[in-house]
Protein backbone atom coordinates (compact mmCIF):
# COMPACT_ATOMS: atom_id res chain seq x y z
CA UNK A 1 0.00 0.00 0.00
CA UNK A 2 1.59 2.99 -0.66
CA UNK A 3 -1.15 5.64 0.46
CA UNK A 4 -0.31 7.95 3.78
CA UNK A 5 0.33 6.06 6.42
CA UNK A 6 -1.70 7.15 8.88
CA UNK A 7 -0.55 4.77 11.94
CA UNK A 8 3.02 5.56 13.18
CA UNK A 9 4.17 5.23 16.47
CA UNK A 10 3.09 8.68 17.30
CA UNK A 11 -0.14 7.44 17.00
CA UNK A 12 0.39 5.14 20.56
CA UNK A 13 -1.75 2.59 21.80
CA UNK A 14 -4.09 0.57 19.85
CA UNK A 15 -7.02 0.70 22.11
CA UNK A 16 -7.67 4.50 22.85
CA UNK A 17 -9.57 5.75 25.37
CA UNK A 18 -12.43 7.31 23.20
CA UNK A 19 -13.12 3.00 22.16
CA UNK A 20 -15.44 2.74 25.16
CA UNK A 21 -17.61 5.53 24.14
CA UNK A 22 -17.80 4.30 20.43
CA UNK A 23 -15.55 7.06 19.14
CA UNK A 24 -17.74 9.59 20.73
CA UNK A 25 -16.06 12.81 22.06
CA UNK A 26 -19.10 14.49 23.20
CA UNK A 27 -22.07 13.91 24.42
CA UNK A 28 -25.07 15.66 23.22
CA UNK A 29 -27.02 15.78 26.36
CA UNK A 30 -26.70 17.31 29.73
CA UNK A 31 -23.51 19.59 30.17
CA UNK A 32 -21.43 18.22 32.55
CA UNK A 33 -19.03 20.55 34.36
CA UNK A 34 -16.36 18.92 36.47
CA UNK A 35 -17.82 19.48 39.81
CA UNK A 36 -21.17 18.90 38.51
CA UNK A 37 -22.80 16.03 41.24
CA UNK A 38 -23.60 12.84 40.28
CA UNK A 39 -25.83 10.39 41.69
CA UNK A 40 -27.36 6.91 40.95
CA UNK A 41 -30.79 6.43 40.76
CA UNK A 42 -31.35 3.23 39.23
CA UNK A 43 -29.49 -0.28 39.50
CA UNK A 44 -27.26 -1.47 37.31
CA UNK A 45 -28.35 -5.11 37.97
CA UNK A 46 -31.39 -4.30 36.06
CA UNK A 47 -30.02 -3.01 32.73
CA UNK A 48 -28.38 -4.76 30.34
CA UNK A 49 -25.78 -3.68 28.09
CA UNK A 50 -24.01 -1.53 29.86
CA UNK A 51 -20.09 -1.81 30.42
CA UNK A 52 -17.78 -2.60 33.27
CA UNK A 53 -16.60 0.98 33.64
CA UNK A 54 -20.44 2.62 33.64
CA UNK A 55 -21.61 0.00 36.24
CA UNK A 56 -18.31 1.38 38.40
CA UNK A 57 -19.80 4.91 37.69
CA UNK A 58 -22.62 3.91 39.33
CA UNK A 59 -21.36 2.41 41.75
CA UNK A 60 -19.09 5.42 42.90
CA UNK A 61 -21.60 7.59 42.28
CA UNK A 62 -24.48 5.84 44.98
CA UNK A 63 -23.65 8.36 47.50
CA UNK A 64 -23.35 11.16 45.08
CA UNK A 65 -19.99 12.09 42.94
CA UNK A 66 -18.58 15.16 41.20
CA UNK A 67 -17.36 14.42 37.60
CA UNK A 68 -14.12 15.05 38.97
CA UNK A 69 -14.00 12.52 41.09
CA UNK A 70 -15.46 9.78 39.44
CA UNK A 71 -12.94 10.82 36.51
CA UNK A 72 -10.10 10.53 39.33
CA UNK A 73 -11.64 7.21 40.57
CA UNK A 74 -11.58 5.25 37.49
CA UNK A 75 -8.53 6.70 35.98
CA UNK A 76 -10.23 7.68 32.70
CA UNK A 77 -9.69 10.99 30.63
CA UNK A 78 -12.42 13.03 31.90
CA UNK A 79 -13.96 13.37 27.96
CA UNK A 80 -14.81 9.95 27.97
CA UNK A 81 -15.91 9.38 31.61
CA UNK A 82 -18.04 12.36 30.56
CA UNK A 83 -19.58 10.50 27.43
CA UNK A 84 -20.52 8.14 29.91
CA UNK A 85 -22.05 9.53 32.09
CA UNK A 86 -24.43 11.18 29.48
CA UNK A 87 -25.09 8.16 28.44
CA UNK A 88 -26.45 6.76 32.21
CA UNK A 89 -28.38 9.70 32.34
CA UNK A 90 -29.92 9.04 28.95
CA UNK A 91 -30.74 5.58 30.75
CA UNK A 92 -31.86 7.79 33.92
CA UNK A 93 -29.38 5.50 35.77
CA UNK A 94 -28.20 9.07 37.05
CA UNK A 95 -29.19 11.95 38.19
CA UNK A 96 -27.03 15.07 37.51
CA UNK A 97 -27.05 18.58 39.02
CA UNK A 98 -25.11 21.40 37.80
CA UNK A 99 -23.73 23.37 40.47
CA UNK A 100 -24.43 27.13 40.48
CA UNK A 101 -27.17 27.37 38.32
CA UNK A 102 -29.06 29.83 40.21
CA UNK A 103 -26.13 32.30 41.03
CA UNK A 104 -22.57 32.75 39.79
CA UNK A 105 -21.03 33.21 43.01
CA UNK A 106 -22.20 31.11 46.66
CA UNK A 107 -23.85 33.50 49.14
CA UNK A 108 -22.26 35.05 51.71
CA UNK A 109 -22.87 32.90 54.37
CA UNK A 110 -21.26 29.69 52.84
CA UNK A 111 -18.01 31.88 51.63
CA UNK A 112 -17.81 32.76 55.21
CA UNK A 113 -18.39 29.13 56.44
CA UNK A 114 -15.23 28.36 53.93
CA UNK A 115 -12.92 30.73 55.52
CA UNK A 116 -13.51 29.61 59.11
CA UNK A 117 -13.77 25.92 57.37
CA UNK A 118 -10.45 26.53 56.02
CA UNK A 119 -9.08 28.24 58.83
CA UNK A 120 -10.15 25.19 61.29
CA UNK A 121 -8.12 22.50 59.16
CA UNK B 1 -40.38 10.10 44.11
CA UNK B 2 -37.05 11.24 46.42
CA UNK B 3 -37.96 13.98 49.27
CA UNK B 4 -35.49 17.25 48.37
CA UNK B 5 -33.17 17.86 51.18
CA UNK B 6 -33.75 20.94 53.22
CA UNK B 7 -30.61 22.25 51.90
CA UNK B 8 -28.65 21.32 48.68
CA UNK B 9 -25.11 20.42 48.82
CA UNK B 10 -22.90 22.76 47.72
CA UNK B 11 -19.36 22.49 45.91
CA UNK B 12 -17.57 25.15 44.70
CA UNK B 13 -14.28 25.32 42.51
CA UNK B 14 -10.95 27.28 42.82
CA UNK B 15 -8.53 27.50 40.24
CA UNK B 16 -4.60 27.19 41.12
CA UNK B 17 -3.48 28.92 38.22
CA UNK B 18 0.59 30.07 36.87
CA UNK B 19 3.46 28.54 35.10
CA UNK B 20 5.23 25.42 34.51
CA UNK B 21 7.19 24.30 37.44
CA UNK B 22 5.62 26.83 39.99
CA UNK B 23 4.76 25.08 42.50
CA UNK B 24 1.18 24.10 41.54
CA UNK B 25 0.53 20.30 42.75
CA UNK B 26 2.81 21.50 46.41
CA UNK B 27 0.09 23.96 46.79
CA UNK B 28 -2.98 21.29 46.17
CA UNK B 29 -1.35 18.45 47.85
CA UNK B 30 -0.31 20.59 51.38
CA UNK B 31 -4.24 21.76 51.71
CA UNK B 32 -5.90 18.38 50.50
CA UNK B 33 -5.92 14.76 49.45
CA UNK B 34 -4.40 15.53 46.28
CA UNK B 35 -5.76 13.02 43.22
CA UNK B 36 -4.35 13.03 39.87
CA UNK B 37 -7.56 14.13 36.70
CA UNK B 38 -6.39 13.00 33.54
CA UNK B 39 -7.73 14.80 30.39
CA UNK B 40 -8.77 13.71 27.41
CA UNK B 41 -5.80 15.44 25.39
CA UNK B 42 -3.09 12.98 25.04
CA UNK B 43 0.35 14.68 24.47
CA UNK B 44 3.33 13.21 23.18
CA UNK B 45 6.86 13.06 24.37
CA UNK B 46 7.49 15.69 22.56
CA UNK B 47 6.32 18.40 25.02
CA UNK B 48 9.54 17.22 27.72
CA UNK B 49 12.03 18.93 25.37
CA UNK B 50 9.64 22.09 24.37
CA UNK B 51 9.07 23.30 27.71
CA UNK B 52 11.01 25.80 29.06
CA UNK B 53 12.43 25.04 32.20
CA UNK B 54 15.09 27.11 32.80
CA UNK B 55 15.38 29.05 35.95
CA UNK B 56 13.06 25.73 37.13
CA UNK B 57 16.02 23.56 38.03
CA UNK B 58 14.27 20.19 40.31
CA UNK B 59 11.14 19.39 37.42
CA UNK B 60 11.98 17.23 34.83
CA UNK B 61 8.80 16.14 33.76
CA UNK B 62 5.89 17.11 31.99
CA UNK B 63 2.66 15.94 33.74
CA UNK B 64 -0.86 15.16 31.83
CA UNK B 65 -2.95 14.95 34.43
CA UNK B 66 -4.31 18.03 36.17
CA UNK B 67 -4.02 18.19 40.00
CA UNK B 68 -7.54 17.89 42.10
CA UNK B 69 -7.29 17.82 45.64
CA UNK B 70 -10.65 18.05 47.73
CA UNK B 71 -11.31 20.07 51.08
CA UNK B 72 -14.55 18.39 52.68
CA UNK B 73 -15.70 21.52 54.85
CA UNK B 74 -18.61 20.08 56.10
CA UNK B 75 -21.32 17.50 54.86
CA UNK B 76 -22.95 18.83 52.14
CA UNK B 77 -20.07 21.75 51.31
CA UNK B 78 -17.03 21.02 49.43
CA UNK B 79 -14.48 22.66 48.10
CA UNK B 80 -12.78 21.55 44.88
CA UNK B 81 -9.19 22.68 43.75
CA UNK B 82 -8.18 21.94 40.10
CA UNK B 83 -4.42 23.02 39.41
CA UNK B 84 -4.66 24.35 36.05
CA UNK B 85 -1.88 23.47 33.48
CA UNK B 86 0.07 26.71 33.13
CA UNK B 87 1.52 26.04 29.55
CA UNK B 88 -0.31 27.39 26.56
CA UNK B 89 -0.88 24.31 24.98
CA UNK B 90 -3.40 23.44 27.94
CA UNK B 91 -5.69 27.08 27.54
CA UNK B 92 -8.65 25.47 25.69
CA UNK B 93 -9.54 24.18 29.15
CA UNK B 94 -9.67 27.41 30.46
CA UNK B 95 -12.80 28.20 29.84
CA UNK B 96 -14.27 25.44 30.98
CA UNK B 97 -11.88 25.17 34.33
CA UNK B 98 -13.36 28.94 35.36
CA UNK B 99 -16.29 28.34 34.65
CA UNK B 100 -18.35 28.68 38.02
CA UNK B 101 -15.28 29.31 39.64
CA UNK B 102 -15.12 31.31 42.96
CA UNK B 103 -11.96 32.42 42.21
CA UNK B 104 -8.21 31.92 40.85
CA UNK B 105 -5.00 31.70 42.55
CA UNK B 106 -2.32 33.07 40.80
CA UNK B 107 1.24 31.22 42.03
CA UNK B 108 4.00 33.04 40.80
CA UNK B 109 7.98 32.69 40.77
CA UNK B 110 9.82 36.12 41.10
CA UNK B 111 12.40 34.62 38.56
CA UNK B 112 9.59 34.01 36.36
CA UNK B 113 7.32 36.39 36.56
CA UNK B 114 5.97 37.08 33.03
CA UNK B 115 5.09 33.48 33.12
CA UNK B 116 1.93 34.18 35.14
CA UNK B 117 0.89 37.80 32.69
CA UNK B 118 -1.55 35.36 30.71
CA UNK B 119 -4.05 33.70 33.75
CA UNK B 120 -3.81 37.24 35.19
CA UNK B 121 -4.98 38.98 31.58
CA UNK B 122 -7.47 35.49 31.73
CA UNK B 123 -8.85 36.28 35.02
CA UNK B 124 -9.38 39.72 34.71
CA UNK B 125 -10.39 39.59 31.49
CA UNK B 126 -13.66 37.44 32.69
CA UNK B 127 -13.73 39.36 36.09
CA UNK B 128 -13.23 35.88 37.91
CA UNK B 129 -11.50 36.95 41.79
CA UNK B 130 -8.19 36.27 42.20
CA UNK B 131 -4.66 36.89 43.71
CA UNK B 132 -1.44 36.41 43.12
CA UNK B 133 0.34 33.98 45.70
CA UNK B 134 4.47 34.46 45.44
CA UNK B 135 6.13 31.39 46.55
CA UNK B 136 8.89 31.93 47.92
CA UNK B 137 11.47 29.29 46.21
CA UNK B 138 14.95 28.54 48.02
CA UNK B 139 17.98 30.29 46.10
CA UNK B 140 15.52 32.93 44.95
CA UNK B 141 15.72 36.79 45.78
CA UNK B 142 13.05 37.65 48.20
CA UNK B 143 10.39 40.71 46.88
CA UNK B 144 7.85 42.87 48.59
CA UNK B 145 4.71 41.87 47.75
CA UNK B 146 4.44 45.97 46.41
CA UNK B 147 7.24 44.98 44.05
CA UNK B 148 5.17 42.39 42.51
CA UNK B 149 2.44 44.35 42.41
CA UNK B 150 4.25 47.19 40.43
CA UNK B 151 5.53 44.55 38.56
CA UNK B 152 2.66 42.71 37.05
CA UNK B 153 0.34 46.14 37.17
CA UNK B 154 -2.10 45.01 39.28
CA UNK B 155 -4.93 46.60 40.16
CA UNK B 156 -4.80 47.83 43.71
CA UNK B 157 -7.72 45.77 45.07
CA UNK B 158 -5.90 42.11 44.05
CA UNK B 159 -4.20 40.60 47.48
CA UNK B 160 -0.60 40.07 46.70
CA UNK B 161 1.01 37.65 49.26
CA UNK B 162 4.08 35.82 49.62
CA UNK B 163 3.77 32.18 50.70
CA UNK B 164 5.88 28.83 50.86
CA UNK B 165 3.43 26.48 49.17
CA UNK B 166 5.42 23.53 51.03
CA UNK B 167 4.02 24.66 54.86
CA UNK B 168 0.21 23.25 55.12
CA UNK B 169 -0.30 26.70 57.28
CA UNK B 170 0.53 28.98 54.12
CA UNK B 171 -0.96 27.28 51.85
CA UNK B 172 -3.91 27.73 54.32
CA UNK B 173 -3.51 31.32 54.21
CA UNK B 174 -3.51 31.70 50.38
CA UNK B 175 -6.84 29.87 49.98
CA UNK B 176 -8.48 32.34 52.99
CA UNK B 177 -7.17 35.41 51.32
CA UNK B 178 -8.83 34.22 48.23
CA UNK B 179 -11.96 33.10 49.51
CA UNK B 180 -12.09 36.28 51.86
CA UNK B 181 -11.35 38.49 48.66
CA UNK B 182 -14.33 36.73 46.39
CA UNK B 183 -16.37 37.55 49.20
CA UNK B 184 -15.45 41.05 49.32
CA UNK B 185 -16.24 41.47 45.61
CA UNK B 186 -19.66 39.82 46.21
CA UNK B 187 -20.84 42.11 48.97
CA UNK B 188 -19.50 44.91 46.79
CA UNK B 189 -21.27 44.06 43.43
CA UNK B 190 -24.16 43.41 45.50
CA UNK B 191 -24.13 46.93 46.93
Amino acid sequence: MTGPQWMDEEAGPLVRPYALTGGRARHSGAKLDLITMVTTTGSPRDVPGIGPEQRRILEIARRGASVADIASDIDLPLGVVRVLIGDLHDLGLVDVRAPGKVAPLPSERILKEVINGLRAL
Amino acid sequence: MAFAPSEEPVALKILVAGGFGVGKTTLVGAISEIRPLRTEEVLSDRGVDVDDTDGVEGKTTTTVAMDFGRITIREGLVVYLFGTPGQERFWFMWDELSYGALGAVVLADTRRLTDCFPSIDYFEQRGTPFIVAVNCFDGADRHEPEDVRIALDLDPDVPVLLCDVRRRASAKVVLVTLVEHALKMLTAAQR
